[in-house]
């Protein structure tokens, strides 16, 4: 186990320490550097304090974990490998990703799951445990996305508006009935099917056994499964409004 | 040979697309905080900078010339100088005229010259103009900034001032020794502008009176915006989005009269289709606004921190293209591009929050306290 001290290192001193060492990494005193393990293939990284924007950016196998809340474009473009954010995550969470995990506690900003998409056996998994802002899943084109809603408060949705714009692959979970939201034309919206459940399991449990949440009760729950439907394709969002 | 022959290109002469880093922070109490905590803001978001540019605005600094209008002026040369301050005399009176104070510093070079005047409107101008002193006084801005060629006033408020140059923003803040002065609001900028003739009037904030905007961002309607807000007297000269922005804030909360909010509503309006699922009486509020100011709305990417007398208003544009969160410590707000901006000035800041795309977060420092 190696301690880096991130006090004062700019983003590429920091990429630098972690590289020149194999194994385990704990960073201490992270102070918004970017790109933190980009492309690290078998550390574990575990960071106090903020990262900064693309943390596990083209992640390639390895573990990073973070004690607090992360910026943008966490995971952006992984491809395989683990991320954990035990407290609340910015906007593009799983920008383009096509492997891997991302386990998030609390909420997401906009855009989560931006332009994901699967390739071969890559299957990325995004879960929420809180809710999300605008544009879930834009343009997602394969992978898996679930948001449990956790910490949804009063009368806040548990995505906001726009959700599954220009999506075209892939599979959303919402821990919801999903009754005040308002989806595109071009997307089916149908209560989960104990098979749709089956696809998540795996998910969930590690999710719970990550993060401290009740499987029993998550799993129990009622889910709102979202697909693209291909009769009627997305065609346009930015120009006619 | 015209001046214009002889120096490098200005903004408004060569295009200049920007990404930026921004920041705030503000004592609801009133309290006044030294420019050190700001300029720690900028540090962690050094790569949403490229040393073309870095500015400050900070409100409540001069109380002991609290009634008097605080001009920043950039000057090239001296000649450019005695004209415009002929010119100054002419309409006001100077209570207090001065070099501002700096520190040399390897990484800002070419300064201009930068002067600081007190001043107030001669009642007698005012008189046979029949304008007030805030019109006054913005008409005067103007005029320096589209007549005088090597003159630019980049503040002109009361009680407050904007600092800006062209280099990294915590540079800036150096040269212009920040920690000698105790603002109760700070907002900051840190500029990205990727092929600029570097210009120290093109650096942010932008000011018009006590109305300051930092801004990260690119308006796509910035054609459009100019072309209606520049019937009412207004002249764009910089060909920058953000001065836009600022002119559009004085036009809608000076002269219109509308609240933040409502400023909030026009320029980064929910789209139709959002609007259609709001209560009536919401609805009727947002269509109104969308109607009466359609050339007002702001459409492309922005995240801009709006800085008046007694307040800031934190804003990003309606699909929320770029990144903003808030935090909360006692009595102070915080407000900037990255949350690690905000651990840099406050390591325990509590309620961190990304406002949402259009969503106003309005900070006023409560009655009398500033």
């Amino acid at each position: 186990m190696t301690c880096i001290d991130a006090s004062g290192m700019d983003y590429a001193a920091l990429n630098a320490a972690i590289r020149a060492h194999d194994g385990d990494i704990i960073i201490q005193n992270c102070m918004g550097q970017r790109f933190i393990g980009a492309g690290a293939q078998n550390h574990t990284i575990q960071i106090y304090g903020i990262p900064g924007n693309a943390l596990g950016a083209y992640l390639d196998g390895a573990t990073v974990e973070v004690f607090g809340n992360a910026q943008d474009a966490v995971g952006d473009t992984m491809n395989a490998g683990r991320i954990v954010i035990r407290g609340d995550i910015g906007d593009t969470a799983g920008y383009a990703m096509r492997g891997g995990r991302i386990y998030v506690h609390g909420n997401a900003g906009y855009r989560t799951g931006i332009h994901m998409k699967a390739y071969q056996d890559k299957l990325p998994v995004l879960v929420i445990g809180g809710r999300t802002g605008s544009f879930l899943g834009e343009y997602q084109a394969g992978g898996v996305i679930v948001v449990l809603g956790l910490d949804a408060v009063g009368e806040r949705p548990i995505v906001s508006n726009f959700p599954c714009n220009g999506i075209h692959g892939g599979k959303l979970f919402l821990r919801s009935d999903c009754a005040e939201i308002a989806f595109p034309e071009q997307v089916t919206a149908r209560p989960a099917t104990p098979e749709d459940m089956a696809e998540i399991e795996e998910y969930l449990r590690e999710f719970c056994a990550l993060l401290d949440f009740d499987f029993d009760m998550l799993y129990a729950s009622r889910y709102t499964v979202v697909t693209p439907d291909s009769q009627n394709p997305y065609q346009q969002m930015y120009v006619a409004n | 040979m015209n001046p214009s022959e002889q120096r490098a290109p200005r903004e408004g002469e060569v295009r200049i697309p920007s990404g930026c880093a921004i920041a705030a922070v503000i004592s609801k109490s009133g309290e006044r905080m030294s420019g050190e905590g700001i300029i720690k803001a900028m540090r962690p978001m050094r790569e949403r900078s490229n040393g073309l540019g870095g500015g400050f605005a900070g409100y409540g600094i001069y109380p002991e010339y609290r009634d008097f209008f605080a001009l920043h002026i950039f000057y090239d040369s001296d000649a450019v100088r005695t004209e415009c301050e002929t010119y100054l005399r002419s309409a006001l009176e100077i209570v207090r005229s001065e070099t501002i104070p700096t520190r040399k510093l390897p990484a800002i070079t070419d300064e201009p010259l930068i002067r600081r005047y007190f001043v107030t409107p001669l009642r007698s101008v005012l008189a046979s103009m029949q304008v007030d002193e805030n019109e006054f006084v913005a008409r005067v801005v103007m005029r320096i900034n589209t007549r005088f060629d090597g003159a630019y006033v980049f503040s002109s408020g009361k009680n407050m001032g904007v600092f800006k140059a062209v280099g990294y923003p915590e540079d800036v803040g150096e040269f212009y020794r920040l920690e000698e002065y105790g603002a109760y609001s700070w907002t900051a900028h840190g500029r990205y502008p990727t092929n600029t003739p570097g210009w120290w009037g093109g650096a942010h904030p932008f000011a018009l009176l006590d109305r300051t905007v930092v801004h990260n961002g690119e308006i796509s309607s910035y054609d459009a915006n100019r072309r209606f807000i520049e019937m009412f007297g207004y002249r764009c000269t910089l060909q920058t989005d953000t001065e836009v922005i600022t002119y559009i804030a004085d036009y809608l909360i000076r002269k219109q009269g509308l609240t933040l909010t409502e400023t909030a509503s026009v320029i980064a309006a929910p789209f139709w289709s959002t609007i259609a699922r709001k209560p009536e009486s919401e609805r009727r509020e947002l269509e109104y606004l969308r109607a009466v100011f359609p050339s007002l709305l702001i459409t492309g990417p922005f995240s801009i921190i709006l800085g008046f007398t007694g307040g800031l208003m934190a804003l990003n544009d309606r699909l929320k293209l770029r990144s903003m969160v808030t935090g909360e410590k006692g009595d102070r707000v915080y407000i900037a591009s990255e949350e690690a901006a905000i651990r840099a000035m406050e390591p325990d800041a509590e309620n961190i929050y990304a406002p949402t795309g259009g969503e106003a977060v309005i900070v006023k420092v409560r009655e009398g306290a500033f």
